[in-house]
Formats: structure tokens, C-alpha cells, sequence
């Protein structure tokens, strides 16, 4: 220590001792690892932490958001028109489509003998912007400029004009992040609209695909069959297209169809998104999932007879009979 | 020589700190967000080798968690892995300063292999087991660039 004398004179206390810090620092995050997967009180900490972020998120964003701005405001008078000439042919192509939708509607409630107009599913949407911020390039996320203080929560169902986007994952004050259909983690469930069969389409992680990983090998499902959302689950509501299918591999040696389908929303190049609530009394509106310990009780191992103990269709909540 | 002895501002630390977190958070096209160096990382451990004072655990610590709030990721888990790489780096500065480049930026890259470690057991751990090649890469380019990021850093405080 002769060499170093001059320095230890003043060593704070600090750096005197690396061992006991970093024991203190890692337990500390070992806590918050263990409590953020328990959503606990850590929530809110969480919440609160993710309010702070936000300025950042928007400094990241701004050069970004300064360019558009710029671009915008140094738009020529003829690009102008021609955008607007653009979007009115636009308007009426969907108002054309738009008219037969009505009637449809009416007609689809008199086939289902409901003999009433039909509610409409969406009760309000809202427009997001998405936040120029790299989240990980592993996963599938955005980052939306939307948060709880606009009414945004979590599950909540996020499409483009063109499909089913995502669901957001975690909402902070001002900003939530969406985890998309193409994440490796996440899963959504479908039905092909041709046929109605129904299945979960899983999240590729990579190059906007998703995969339909539990579909028997001798199913009927074609290149180019469309996707729609099965309303089960409890996220997402029935018949959102989500999807057409790409590819598909029957190898006989294996059970299951592997099936590749791309999905119909334009994951890389949205800026605007739409979050979308539902009215919960319509038929389309999403099931809730049901907990588990809801369940009816059936207790094991006691024999029962079969036709007595299958509960029916109508009533799967009430209590099984004893024997 | 007393290298010790070095003061450096805790402005710049945190300065320098906080650029890097921004151009960490800054989006790229696929490929390139796939190989970006990790400057965070880096950043840190470079102050916490130079200047272990001002640069210290907490430093690791406090940046690890603002990167699980922005990135989304799960809370701690980017703040237990930094401050373990600089835990080592404050432990062992005397080990890696002072040596020629190409030497550092072998420490550097196996300090980034054992932060990318410490993030996939996480992941793992917690039922999120995300297992490709390519999360990787971000120690290796890092490693790489690691001349070019200590160069840069160096021209910031008056030398030694």
C-alpha cells in the first residue's frame, strides 16, 4: 500500500467496500424481480417508474416526430391536392362497401331470429400513436402514446385499419406498450372463416409471421384462408380478420399441420393504431375467461355414473350431482 | 503514477451515461438493432474502471432499471445484470486500466458475455426463454467498437 498512500488518505467510504454494494443493489433487484411477476404493490411502483420514463420516451421521439412535423409543414400545395384527391377515392370506395354492410346487418340478425337491430360491438375507439423507441429487437413490442390517464388498460384490444394488431401488455400514466400478435409470447385464438375451424395462432418472433402450431394433419385448411379472431380467450372479440395463411407443411410422419399464415395489419410500418372498447353485452363481445375456482367441483376417485354426472350444455356452472 | 487519484465529475458520468441509455433506446432497422453494441453497458463499465469512485455500483444499479422501465422488460432484470458487470469491473479496474486496446477490449467482451448472461438466465428463470443465436451478437460487435467507445469517452476529461 506504500505506493498508493496519497490516495487512501481521502477514500470515501464508498469504494471501500464493492462487496457489501453490490450485495445490497442485487438483492434489491432480486426483490423486484421476484415481485413483478406476482403483480403486487410492485405495480404501482411500476406505474409510477413508467410515468417518470415518459419524458425520455418523448425526447427519443422527438427528432423523429420534428421531422414528420417538418415534412408535413414543407408540403407542396400539388402533393396536398393530389393526397386529398387520393383520399376522397378512397372514401367512396368504403362508403360503397360501407352500404352493403347495413344491409347485411339486418340480415345476418334476422337469420340469427334476433329480429332487432344489432348493437354495434365497438363503443368507442381511440387513436395511438406509436412512440419511436427500440424495445428490444428480440420482441415484438410498441411503445403507444396513450396511457391509463386516456383510459387505455391492460389486455386491451389494439387494430390497424387492416387487422388485429395486439393487445397492450403493461399501461403506464402516459404511454403503454403493446405486445403484438407476431411475439414469440404471444398467442391468439383464431377460426378460419371459410370453415370455422377453430385454433391458436402463435407469434413467430421474427419477420411478421405467425404460426399455427395445433392443427391436426388431416384439417382443412388452404393457402390463403383468412384468419379471423374466435372471440374466445377473453382479449380479443369474434371476427376480426387477423391473418392469411401462407404455408402449409403436412409431413405424414408427424400429428400436426404446420401452418404458416402472414398477418394482415401492417406490423412494421403503422404509426397510428386504434384501441378499441366493447360493449360487453353483445353477442361478439369478448367471453371472460372463467377462473379456476369458479369451476364446478368434481371430486376424484369416487365412481359416478356417467350419464348422471355429465353436465349439460346449458348449465356447466352449476354444481355437478353427487351420485 | 497514481491512477486513484483520477477526478472525474459525476456530471459527466451521468451525462455520458444518460446519452448512451438515449442511443441505446434510439430505433434502428432490423439488422442493425440486432448487432447495436450495447453503449450503456459500456459506458459504464468504462467510467466504473477509470474512475470507480464516481462511477460505482449504484451508477449500474440506477441505469439498469431506468432500461427495465423503458424497454419493458421484466423490473430488475436489467438492473441486476449491470450492476454485477460493474461490481466486477470496480472490483477488478486495476486489472483492465491501463492496458493496450485490443487487451480491453477482451475484458470488455467478456464482461458483456456475462451481462447477455446474466440477462438469458433471467429470462429463463422467469418463464420467458427466448434461446436465439443472436442475442448474443451485442457482445461481440460491442467488443468490437469497444476502441472506438473508450476513444471517444477519453477525449471528455483531461487525461490522466
Amino acid at each position: 500500500m506504500a505506493f498508493s498512500g496519497r490516495g487512501s488518505g481521502h477514500r470515501s467510504s464508498r469504494d471501500s467496500a464493492p462487496g457489501p454494494r453490490f450485495a445490497v443493489f442485487a438483492l434489491l433487484s432480486l426483490i423486484c424481480l421476484y415481485y413483478d411477476q406476482r403483480d403486487g404493490w410492485l405495480g404501482s411502483v411500476r406505474y409510477a417508474l413508467q410515468g417518470a420514463a415518459y419524458p425520455l420516451q418523448w425526447l427519443v421521439n422527438a427528432p423523429f416526430a420534428g421531422w414528420q412535423g417538418l415534412r408535413s409543414s414543407l408540403s407542396t400545395r400539388d402533393d396536398l391536392r393530389r393526397e386529398i384527391a387520393q383520399l376522397r377515392e378512397q372514401q367512396n370506395e368504403m362508403a360503397v362497401v360501407a352500404l352493403r354492410m347495413e344491409a347485411l346487418q339486418h340480415e345476418n340478425a334476422q337469420l340469427r331470429a334476433l329480429n332487432l337491430a344489432v348493437p354495434p360491438l365497438v363503443t368507442q375507439r381511440l387513436a395511438a400513436e406509436v412512440i419511436n423507441i427500440e424495445l428490444s429487437p428480440v420482441k415484438q413490442r410498441l411503445m403507444l402514446n396513450k396511457g391509463r390517464r386516456a383510459g387505455a388498460f391492460q389486455g386491451q384490444a389494439v387494430v390497424d385499419a387492416r387487422g388485429l394488431l395486439g393487445q397492450l401488455a403493461r399501461v403506464g400514466p402516459w404511454s403503454s406498450e403493446l405486445i403484438l400478435i407476431t411475439d414469440p409470447e404471444h398467442a391468439v385464438p383464431v377460426q378460419i372463416a371459410r370453415n370455422g375451424l377453430r385454433s391458436i395462432a402463435v407469434g413467430a418472433g421474427n419477420s411478421g409471421e405467425l404460426l399455427l402450431p395445433y392443427l391436426p394433419v388431416n384439417s382443412d385448411v388452404k393457402p390463403g384462408d383468412l384468419l379471423v379472431t374466435s372471440g374466445l380467450g377473453g382479449v380479443f372479440p369474434a371476427g376480426y380478420p387477423v391473418a392469411t395463411v401462407t404455408g402449409i407443411k403436412r409431413d405424414p410422419v408427424l400429428l400436426l399441420t404446420q401452418v404458416r399464415a402472414r398477418p394482415l395489419a401492417t406490423l412494421e410500418r403503422d404509426r397510428v393504431v386504434m384501441l378499441l372498447w366493447f360493449d360487453a353485452t353483445h353477442a361478439a363481445a369478448p367471453v371472460a375467461p372463467v377462473a379456476s375456482d369458479t369451476l364446478p367441483q368434481v371430486t376424484l376417485g369416487a365412481p359416478t355414473d356417467a350419464a348422471e354426472a355429465e353436465p349439460s350444455a346449458e348449465d356447466t356452472t352449476t354444481e355437478v350431482p353427487p351420485p | 503514477m497514481n491512477f486513484g487519484t483520477t477526478r472525474i465529475s459525476g456530471w459527466l458520468v451521468y451525462g455520458t451515461a444518460l446519452a448512451a441509455l438515449l442511443l441505446t433506446l434510439v430505433p434502428l432497422p432490423n439488422l442493425l438493432a440486432v448487432i447495436r453494441p450495447p453503449l450503456l453497458v459500456m459506458t459504464v463499465l468504462y467510467w466504473s474502471t477509470l474512475a470507480p469512485r464516481t462511477g460505482g455500483i449504484f451508477i449500474g444499479f440506477a441505469f439498469g432499471l431506468a432500461l427495465d422501465i423503458l424497454q419493458g422488460a421484466q423490473l430488475g432484470q436489467h438492473a441486476l445484470a449491470l450492476s454485477f458487470v460493474t461490481y466486477l469491473a470496480v472490483r477488478l479496474h486495476l486489472l483492465a486500466r491501463a492496458k493496450p486496446l485490443f487487451e480491453q477490449s477482451l475484458f470488455a467482451l467478456i464482461a458483456l458475455l456475462l451481462y447477455e448472461f446474466v440477462l438469458w438466465a433471467i429470462d429463463g428463470w422467469s418463464g420467458h426463454p427466448h434461446n436465439s443465436v443472436l442475442r448474443w451478437l451485442p457482445a461481440f460487435s460491442g467488443a468490437a467498437v469497444w476502441p472506438v467507445v473508450a476513444g471517444l469517452l477519453g477525449r471528455t476529461h483531461s487525461p490522466r
